[in-house]
């Protein structure tokens, strides 16, 4: 629909430059460069209050930035407009909740709003997205189930499916494990994994942030390190980001890397 | 197309039908509701008699009908009717609106203070004579409607968390707020208005479709199918607001732009309805609630529906205040008022165990 830019291979399907955003005179998010490669699944991390939030909805330009700009497929954000950019990037934010009556199929169908003028009905091509949405995130059976009877990882299931629904190149997801039980959190996990988009994903568990192809650590507002998990997460930066020192452990059954943290006992 | 859609979506078959079903019941509802309301009265005239004295005015029929019946029907209660139906409309749509934007149940324009303001600027024109003339009651009303909503989002907003969306806070805003303007009305009235003016602030703070005209029942059919088209055409938009306004913008819709024209609009309704026939409460809540069961959450069915059954209801309510006791004539917004008190209760109580 929208005419495709010139991009090549490797620039970044989404860049923040120099991001900078106040709240209320207090700085949020300061001189922030981080670019987000095609198809690849960056982890953001860092303590509360660094910002993690913020940051994820400058990029989905829900918010405008006080300094820099966010590049969509090497254009300005604050340059298209707000369907456009709702037609290539989804935000699923913390938690959204609503007191209306709605069923999963109404929730998922509202990802069509980008696709759709004021008064134009849903097509066959509508229907096949929620479709798709649904299956993607194994809600399809319970498509006519009330909201308020979900469990919060299959509210957080049915989001990524309006999410999926608007067909976006890139996926925006702010800690979408929180208050999940374990069970819901590996499988939301391993879902999200699977997803064949760009994903950036805001993530309080280090554990499932070593899952991820990248990882962007912040702390105030600034990002202080990225990179390959392995390579990010070290003693210097948990010390001093996360006030931890960890060991890493092998699991036994798969060979996988674990951490397991102690608090600082210094501070 | 049918046949496509309906194979991936079996209920997309029926939902056309449904549509169309719902319309017509609606608008036959509608066109009885209005026969009724001219029918009925102090003064009972027979179906057949209001037919035709339609058919004399509207058609150029020649009915030989006594003079006086045909004033009753042409001159006082048609256009009654008809504002009944234009401010129960304007009023339902405006609830729809302020609860889908604010994402509060119980938001409405008269619970937020809202038709509290308009009384209180349509008063400070007609009686205090601000504007000398320059500007309308009507206009003064409004201006008085987005004082009030503005002093009300701002307590709430400064009240703490949650702001606006935040049940609780947002009403007892709207309580201060009410409180407030139809503290100010009553001190306008007394202080500056004569004593039959004082005698007509039981019309600002209960409402009254006493004594409405033919030009009042244009400006408020003219309104309330503004405010209603204008809603229509932003359904999609209002339903969006579902999971709050940053998810509506994520979904591509301009959040601003959207909140700034359908909240000018409610603001709009319920000033020009409170500026003819007073502060009517609880429409706004009632009808979107009730409609909300009936036809679902979609603002594509819910506003139509809520516009019809808000029309129906005020009708309805306005044969009851006439016809309740023998001889008198209650205030519209008592009727409303009895109706929607209890219902605001069991929304609360709802909402309460929704969010438990």
């Amino acid at each position: 629909m929208t005419a495709a830019p010139l991009v090549t291979a490797d620039q970044p399907v989404l860049q923040a430059c120099a991001l900078g955003l106040r709240l209320q005179g207090r700085p949020v998010v300061e001189q922030l460069s981080l670019p987000v490669q095609r198809h690849e699944m960056l982890g953001l991390i860092g303590p509360n209050g660094s910002g993690k939030s913020s940051l994820l909805r400058l990029l989905a330009g829900v918010i405008r930035p006080n300094e820099g700009q966010v590049l969509l497929q090497g254009q300005p954000l604050h340059k298209r407009g707000r369907r456009a950019i709702a037609r290539e990037l989804a935000l699923v934010a913390q938690m959204a909740e609503t007191q209306d009556a709605i069923s999963v199929e109404d929730a998922v169908a509202l990802g069509r709003t980008p696709w759709l003028s004021a008064l134009q009905p849903f097509a066959a091509q509508d229907w096949e997205a929620v479709q798709q949405a649904l299956d993607a995130v194994g809600m399809a059976d319970r498509r006519h189930s009330a909201w308020h009877s979900l469990s919060g990882g299959e509210r957080q299931r049915v989001h990524i499916a309006r999410a999926l629904a608007q067909q976006p190149g890139v996926l925006l997801l702010d800690e979408p494990c929180n208050h999940l039980d374990i069970h819901q959190q590996l499988s939301l996990m391993a879902l999200i994994r699977s997803l064949p988009v760009t994903k950036v994903v805001a993530l309080h568990d280090l554990n499932q942030a070593l899952a991820c192809d990248r990882l962007a650590v912040m702390q105030q507002g600034r990002l202080v390190a990225l990179g390959r998990p392995e390579q990010v997460l070290d003693a210097a930066l948990l010390a001093q980001v996360f006030r931890v020192e960890a060991s890493a452990l092998v699991d036994p059954w798969d060979g996988s890397r674990v951490l397991r943290f102690r608090p600082l006992s210094s501070s | 197309m049918m046949e496509a859609t309906a194979s991936a979506r079996p209920s997309a078959l029926r939902r056309p039908l449904h549509g169309a079903a719902w319309c017509l019941g609606a608008a036959l509802a509608l066109l009885l509701s209005v026969a009724l309301g001219i029918a009925i009265g102090e003064t009972a005239l027979s179906p057949s008699l209001v037919l035709q004295v339609l058919a004399n005015k509207l058609a150029g029929a020649h009915y030989a009908i006594d003079p006086i019946s045909q004033g009753i029907v042409w001159n006082y209660r048609l256009p009654r009717a008809l504002v009944a139906a234009s401010c129960g409309a304007g009023l339902a749509v405006s609830g729809v609106i302020l609860q889908s934007l604010l994402r509060n149940a119980l938001a409405e324009p008269y619970l937020l203070g809202i038709s509290a303001g308009a009384s209180t600027g349509a008063v400070l024109v007609t009686v205090v004579g601000i504007g000398a003339g320059a500007i309308s009651m009507t206009v003064g009303a409004f201006f008085g409607a987005l004082c009030a909503f503005a002093l009300v989002a701002l307590l709430a907003h400064a009240a703490g968390s949650g702001g606006l969306r935040n049940s609780g806070q947002i009403v007892l805003a709207g309580i201060a707020g009410s409180q407030l303007f139809n503290a100010l009305t009553s001190l306008i009235i007394t202080k500056s208005g004569s004593a039959e003016q004082a005698r007509g602030i039981m019309f600002w703070l209960l409402g009254s479709l006493s004594g409405v005209r033919w030009p009042d029942t244009v400006l408020t059919a003219c309104i309330a199918i503004t405010g209603l088209l204008l809603c229509l055409l932003h359904t999609r938009a209002l339903d969006a607001f579902t999971f709050g306004s940053e998810s509506a913008a994520a979904l591509g819709v301009p959040v601003r732009r959207v909140q700034l024209v359908l909240l000018l609009a409610a603001a709009l309704m319920t000033a020009v309805m409170v500026s003819i026939v007073g502060a009517i409460g609880f429409v706004g809540l009632v009808i979107p609630h009730a409609a909300r069961m009936l036809v679902g959450v979609s603002h594509r069915r819910l506003v139509p529906a809520s516009a019809m059954m808000g029309a129906v209801f005020l009708i309805a309510a306005d044969v009851l205040s006439r016809t309740l006791i023998r001889g008198q004539v209650l205030p519209i917004g008592v009727i409303t008022a009895l109706v929607g008190a209890p219902v605001f209760a069991v929304i609360l109580l709802q909402s309460q165990r929704r969010r438990g």
